[in-house]
């Protein structure tokens, strides 16, 4: 018996795997996410990388205007002759703005100063004119209440805030909310999407079973049972492949892309070549990469005279470490497995109870219900609240755990709560296999007939 | 000859219908057997049963003797009517799977479907995919799938009900071979007529009841009902002591045909004796009746409204 589950898991397999479209589409997937990132990078890069400069025209008298900090992203520079010829003069040198501090401005009470932009101004071009604005006119205030240039630049200081998380056993380790919560999504992306794909792939394929008329010539040689779990576990190791496929030329495109994005600086040709022998690429990206990031980030701790020795990078990736990697592994694979095994089951089941693929919505929504819910649920509150009650429940409910426990593993949960979960998680799917093979078995030789919820019920008590 | 199998007092419902209510049979070894009735008798789920798809919920199937278990499975050939092949799926590798599903190794079925595909000269086919072939053509490929194990027992389920006439009459004498070569064939079909000069052996199964079974020449002598086929010139006179017309029905030139059936106790010669002095005698037999004939008169005995819809 054993074997004939291993050949039809195989057929499944096989049959997907050497598919055109399977081929098209993993290659595809890591292209166009590379395609995505880069645009996202360059988009971002490039509003990093141009500085704004604004003009000022400074008429109060009060020297405001060499109080300016001028920072990476914000230079501010004097303006020539009158208001009314300032106004023309920056528009024409493409300059982005123009600052107007009028004559008789109050320190105490700063009205009426103007900025001028082309066009629309943007929050964020106005925010940071206003904040350096607000700095000056703060800096001017505490002169006048007698305090020297030297102490003012005494007074001037930037936070650096680390948060430490403690454990139970009083440890200290770097958490990093944003590095942790992004690997809670990514966790619950992966596993949202692994079910969702190929719990709908489960779903037709029995439905091609039951269309094509093979079913009662496949249940003659095989137990109904085997046939189903046969087609689930061939399915995964479809979407297995596929992931893996994707993960490792994510890998090798991201290699070659990166040195595109981070390696501007470098001749072209060298680019060029990178592009030819994507395997050099990698290698010399690993070596480029984080040397010219360091290179970017000393650059920008110069502008702002900052000390910290220590990256952000850096510390995003000790944050990573600190993570409790372990746990997170045997929790994402249990939970990856089991919810597949478990909604697989489940789409199997609406696969056989229905005759028409168009029928499926009715017996579709139930099961898609809690898992998008979760999904939603715990990219939200989850993520924001992983110790919540809504976290603790949603953890435990079997439909719902393997998106909401793989979300809170990285923020640590207690042993007892991952054990009670996992047990549950293994009674639902064991209880989900058991109610599909029943729908599965009455349902795959069954035409003709619009299947109702009552009826379903129905076959669950049917006899062998 | 030993029953290959043997169903006794098998019981099955399902929650709005009784399918089978105490069926019993017995097939003979290297027989032909015909399991007959109309649509909605049993007859599927019986064969699903033998088939072990499902399970009877009384009653036992013995296959040579043998509780009906697992390991019968590639010893049975089943064709069933709803049948289909993977369309996506070469004909080379779908006849493959299947036969491996069916206990047969590797190599055995590659060399076994290589025979069949050069038996039905289609060898050409094995790398196409199913759903480039006709219906003809996949109806060769599943009649394929159903004996390339060399099975004991081929149940074949309407077998003929798909099929054109050429791959009917093709699959017959692939069937009377098979036969030859000693295995079991089970014939169901609700259309009589279609079987009927194959089987050795017939069960007549109707509402879930065996109505009638048994070696088919015994079931056609036992419904004879005396009765004779006349062709000839001249005419019959209706009433006589000996006999009497049922049908007379006058052809052109003063030929005609008439059913006669003969009283208690006259033999066919005493009719004959009569006809050769009446009439010029051009064909004399005894009608034998059909299975059809006797379905009919068998069923409709109980439920006469059965006849008008399942028979027709």
């Amino acid at each position: 018996m054993a074997s004939k589950f291993f050949l039809i898991a195989q057929r499944e397999y096989l049959t997907r795997v050497r598919k055109k479209a399977f081929i098209v589409l993993t290659l595809a997937v890591p292209l166009l996410l590379a395609a995505f990132g880069f645009i996202i990078a360059k988009v971002a890069s490039s509003d990093n990388d141009t500085t704004d400069v604004v003009e000022v025209r400074d008429d109060s008298g009060l020297n405001v205007a060499s109080r300016l900090a001028s920072t990476p992203q914000l230079r501010f520079e004097a303006a020539t002759g009158t208001l009314a010829e300032a106004k023309k003069g920056f528009l024409k040198a493409k300059h982005d703005g123009l600052v107007y501090l009028p004559t008789g401005l109050d320190v105490e009470k700063p009205t009426g100063v103007q900025f001028f932009g082309k066009g629309n101004i943007s929050l964020k071009k106005q925010l940071a004119v206003e904040s350096a604005l607000n700095k000056a006119f703060s800096e001017l205030k505490m002169q006048k209440s007698g305090l020297t240039q030297d102490q003012l630049d005494r007074l001037r200081s930037k936070v650096d805030m680390q948060a430490v998380s403690l454990d139970e056993t009083g440890k200290e380790a770097n958490s990093n909310a944003l590095a942790t919560s992004g690997v809670s999504y990514a966790l619950a992306l992966a596993i949202y999407m692994f079910i969702f794909i190929y719990g709908v792939q489960i779903m037709r394929g029995v439905g091609e079973e039951k269309s094509s008329r093979i079913m009662e010539v496949m249940l003659s040689s095989v137990k109904p049972f085997d046939l189903m779990m046969g087609k689930i576990v061939g399915i995964a190791a479809v979407g297995l492949t596929q992931f893996l496929l994707w993960g490792v030329l994510s890998f090798g495109v991201s290699s070659v892309v990166l040195p595109l994005l981070t390696g501007k600086e470098k001749p072209k040709t060298e680019v060029a070549a990178g592009t030819a022998a994507p395997g050099a690429a990698a290698t010399a990206a690993d070596n480029d990469e984080p040397q010219s990031a360091g290179e970017r980030f000393d650059k920008s701790m110069e502008a702002q005279k900052q000390q910290p020795v220590m990256t952000g990078r850096f510390k995003a990736f000790e944050a990573l470490a600190n993570l409790p990697l372990g746990t997170i592994l045997f929790g994402f694979i249990a939970y990856f497995l089991g919810g597949y095994l478990l909604y697989g089951a489940l789409f199997g089941a609406v696969g056989a109870a229905v005759d028409d693929q168009t029928d499926t919505q009715q017996f579709m929504f139930p099961i898609t219900m809690p898992l998008i819910l979760s999904y939603i649920v715990g990219v939200s509150v989850i993520l924001r609240n992983p110790d919540g009650p809504v976290a603790f429940w949603m953890s435990m409910f079997p439909l719902t755990s393997p998106i909401a426990m793989v979300i809170r593993l990285p923020f640590g949960v207690p042993m007892w709560q991952l054990g009670l979960s996992v047990f549950l998680l293994i009674l639902g799917f064991v209880g989900t296999v058991w109610v599909a093979a029943r729908i599965y078995r009455v349902g795959v030789l069954m035409y003709g007939k619009k299947v109702t919820y009552k009826e379903l019920g129905k076959w669950m008590f049917y006899k062998g | 000859m030993k029953p290959i199998l043997e169903a006794i007092d098998v019981r099955k419902a399902y929650a709005n219908h009784v399918a089978l209510s105490g069926v019993s049979l017995e097939i003979p070894e290297g027989s032909i057997f015909g399991l007959l009735g109309p649509n909605g008798a049993g007859k599927t789920s019986l064969i699903r049963i033998i088939t072990q798809i499902t399970g009877a919920d009384e009653g036992e199937i013995r296959f040579r003797g043998e509780k009906l278990n697992p390991s019968h499975i590639a010893q049975i050939g089943y064709l069933p009517e709803e049948r289909g092949l993977y369309k996506k799926m070469k004909v080379g590798e779908q006849l493959l799977y299947l036969a491996q599903l069916r206990g047969l190794t590797k190599a055995d079925a590659t060399a076994r479907i290589k025979q069949w595909l050069n038996r039905f000269e289609i060898k050409e086919w094995a790398g196409k995919n199913v759903e480039d072939l006709s219906k003809g053509m996949q109806q060769k490929v599943q009649f394929i799938a159903t004996v390339l194990h060399d099975p004991k027992l081929i149940i074949l389920d309407e077998p003929f009900s798909g099929f054109d006439p050429i791959n009917a009459n093709l699959i017959k004498d692939e069937i009377l071979e098979l036969r030859k070569q000693g295995a079991t064939i089970i014939f169901s079909t609700h259309r009589m007529e279609s079987v009927e000069e194959m089987c050795d052996n017939i069960a007549l199964i109707n509402r879930s009841r065996k109505v009638l079974d048994g070696p088919i020449e015994l079931i056609r002598n036992q419904f004879k009902t005396n009765t004779y086929e006349v062709e000839g010139r001249g005419k019959l006179i209706l009433a006589h002591p000996d006999f009497e017309v049922i049908e007379q029905k006058e052809r052109e030139n003063g030929h005609f045909y008439a059913r006669v059936q003969l009283h208690d106790g006259v033999r066919p010669n005493d009719l004959l004796r009569y006809l050769i002095g009446a009439v010029e005698v051009e064909s004399f037999r005894e009608k034998i009746p059909s299975i059809n004939e006797i379905f009919i008169r068998r069923v409709g005995e109980t439920m006469p409204e059965t006849l008008v819809e399942e028979t027709a």
